[in-house]
């Protein structure tokens, strides 16, 4: 991968947001047994009152954030574990922080000319929505919302230049 | 088939219990389920409880899933024992660097039960 060409520009030639929203749709598909699909245009950001994070290192610098609402997590919990074992948030935070970097190796291993020099922090997952954080990834903000039935859930990737 | 007792090596206790599932709906019957969350938490399991399979996660905090195979490829008792990486570094370069280690076999994340049976039942001198 060269390095030469800045992330931002890259992100932008190769067109990544499609790439990351099939990467998000195929962890929902294959581990979750459930489809989310992109939101319409004017679909409200969820509330963040669950943020899982990923780091990315290397080629690929930056963060990949995932976050939705309570309600929502716990769904994605039950999705994932199954009603009977999804109860705890610990158990919900553990999903989340999976799902997140699931779509994060899923993304970076389908730039073909990233994956073998990108590295993946282990997740971190916040809870509740009274924070603010500052990336010092200071390039590209690809974001997108998807559907997960009727909840909004959004996937962010803060790229550094 | 026997029921096999399996090591399953994950930081996440999500993903441990989905690999679990993923064995059992793979149709691989498990007479016992061992869980570590990190390489040496491993290495200790395994020097307690006589296992026939590990699966094993690569990015995991104070022993990663590299040197974890490595090292258990020093351990005598261990040979013979083999690991499948299921993880989310899908390089090539991790790949050969987990098989040049010793792995007998690597998933990558996401993964269906029919991919678990793919890898894993030839490691167990099965037909998938």
């Amino acid at each position: 991968m060269s390095t030469d060409t800045s992330l931002a520009s890259r992100s932008h030639e190769e067109n990544w947001l499609p790439i990351l929203e099939l990467a998000t749709v195929e962890v929902f598909e294959i581990m979750l047994g459930c489809r989310v699909k992109p939101a319409a245009k004017g679909e409200q950001s969820p509330t963040a009152e669950f943020t899982a994070m990923v780091g990315l290192a290397g080629a690929l610098c930056g963060i990949l954030t995932f976050s939705c609402s309570r309600k929502a997590a716990r769904e994605l919990a039950k999705c994932m574990l199954g009603p009977e074992i999804a109860d705890s948030e610990e158990q919900v935070s553990d999903a989340l922080g999976e799902i997140c970097n699931m779509i994060a190796g899923n993304f970076k291993n389908k730039l073909s000319s990233a994956d073998g020099a990108c590295m993946l922090s282990v997740p971190t997952v916040i809870k509740g929505e009274e924070y603010s954080f500052r990336s010092l990834a200071d390039g590209e903000n690809l974001e997108t919302v998807m559907m997960f039935r009727e909840a909004p859930v959004a996937v962010c990737l803060q790229l550094h230049s | 088939m026997n029921k096999i007792r399996a090591l399953i090596v994950d930081d996440s206790s999500v993903m441990r219990k989905i690999v679990e599932r993923s064995l059992r709906q793979a149709g691989i019957e498990l007479e016992k389920v061992v869980e570590a969350g990190n390489g040496a938490e491993a290495l200790v399991a395994m020097g307690k409880e006589p296992v026939d399979l590990v699966l094993c996660d690569i990015n995991m905090p104070v022993m990663d899933g590299l040197e974890f195979v490595k090292q258990l490829s020093t351990v005598e008792a261990a040979k013979g024992i083999p690991v499948v990486m299921i993880t989310t570094e899908g390089s090539e370069n991790h790949v050969v660097q987990a098989l040049s280690a010793g792995a007998r076999g690597y998933i990558r994340k996401p993964f269906t039960p029919d991919q678990v049976k793919e890898h894993v039942l030839p490691v167990l001198g099965k037909k998938s």
